[in-house]
């Protein structure tokens, strides 16, 4: 067990804030189910902006990638998706999720 | 999110309150409910008040599913956290031990060849007297303070600040001997028999800890056991 303290991640949500204050568009997606050895608990998040920027997690980096490209789409048209990853979809075992979990992320728009 | 909500949502978290946030990942409706209070668009029905209490009961986000509709309850807990007065040896595998369990440890020592990065390599460290110490690290609701100093002169000025805070729970370091002694001593710097009843001391549940390590489960097994309601006979609940 490393630095597993759940409240002291990033300041995911204080970031989206400063991000929508200078102007930038922002989605917010979270981890609303996981199934098995998913790596991030329900509740995680992570901010993108319209550039591609990030900030939290909702992996261990297997599909951050997916959801940032998600999110732009998200920012673009406004409309919130929800996203699916687990072992027997394609794009997340490319991308690895390899640990044999699934998630579900939940991407809106901020504003 | 609309940007109005994050905003109450910052401002509500900044401010230690208990916080849910409801949204229906369908749509996008949203609501927040601040200490109990339910505000914006979404309807709360009866399953979905019943899923919002139990989350918040556990402090855990969940996905509620029912009348044809899945809402995301996202439960935003205050940080738990634990100031650690004395930085001996028991302090060090409390330290370690409690922040596996989620709590963010402050240790608390003048002593700095105690209190060290080395020793502590994942808390926070103060120098300060205990009382300056405590008030820096201002104790809330969220809060747990145990002494462990063996030190009158460290452990009382931290309980007696202890005391006058919303921690939710104060531990003391100490046989019974010396747990009546400064209960005395305490009660005569004007501290109510009610008030010096919030202390647990001797420190920790009675599982017959003896090693550092075991006394430092012991208090941590004590702090959960008072952080968490539970129905009493029923043992470790299901998640």
């Amino acid at each position: 067990m490393g630095d597993i303290v759940p409240n002291a991640d990033d300041d995911v949500l204080g970031v989206a804030r400063r991000w929508k204050d200078e102007g930038r568009g922002v989605a917010l997606a979270t981890v609303v189910t996981t199934w098995g050895s998913s790596p991030r608990p329900v509740g995680s998040q992570l901010a993108v902006d319209d550039k591609g920027n990030f900030v939290g997690s909702v992996s261990a980096g297997c599909v951050e990638n997916a959801v940032v490209d998600a999110a732009s789409q998200v920012i673009r048209e406004g409309k919130p998706t929800l996203l699916n990853f687990g072992i027997a979809d394609n794009q997340a075992w490319e991308v690895g999720l390899s640990c044999g979990g699934k998630i579900e992320i939940f991407v809106e728009k901020v504003g | 999110m609309e940007t109005a909500q994050l905003d109450r949502l910052l401002a509500s978290r900044d401010a230690k309150r208990s916080i849910a946030r409801l949204a229906d990942i369908a749509t996008g409706a949203e609501a927040l409910v601040i200490d109990g209070k339910a505000e914006g668009a979404l309807a709360i029905d009866a399953g979905l008040e019943a899923a919002l209490q139990d989350a918040l009961a556990r402090e855990q986000s969940r996905l509620y599913e029912g009348e044809g509709r899945r809402v995301f309850i996202h439960v935003l807990t205050p940080p738990l956290r634990l100031a650690i007065v004395g930085a001996g040896h028991i302090s060090q595998y409390l330290s370690s031990i409690a922040g596996e369990a989620g709590f963010d440890v402050t240790v608390i020592d003048p002593r700095t060849t105690y209190a060290s990065a080395a020793r502590f390599p994942r808390a926070k460290l103060s120098h300060d007297w205990p009382d300056v110490a405590l008030e820096g690290f201002g104790p809330d609701r969220r809060s747990a303070v145990v002494t462990l100093s063996h030190d009158p002169k460290l452990d009382e000025p931290a309980l007696a600040a202890a005391l006058r805070s919303d921690a939710f729970y104060v531990g003391a370091l100490g046989s019974r001997k010396t747990q009546a002694q400064r209960r005395e001593r305490m009660k005569a710097q004007g501290f109510s028999e009610s008030e010096l009843n919030r202390i647990h001391g001797p420190v920790g549940l009675d599982i017959g800890a003896l090693s550092p390590a075991e006394i430092a489960i012991a208090i941590i097994a004590q702090i959960i056991d008072v952080l968490r309601p539970k129905k009493k006979g029923v043992g470790v609940r299901a998640a």
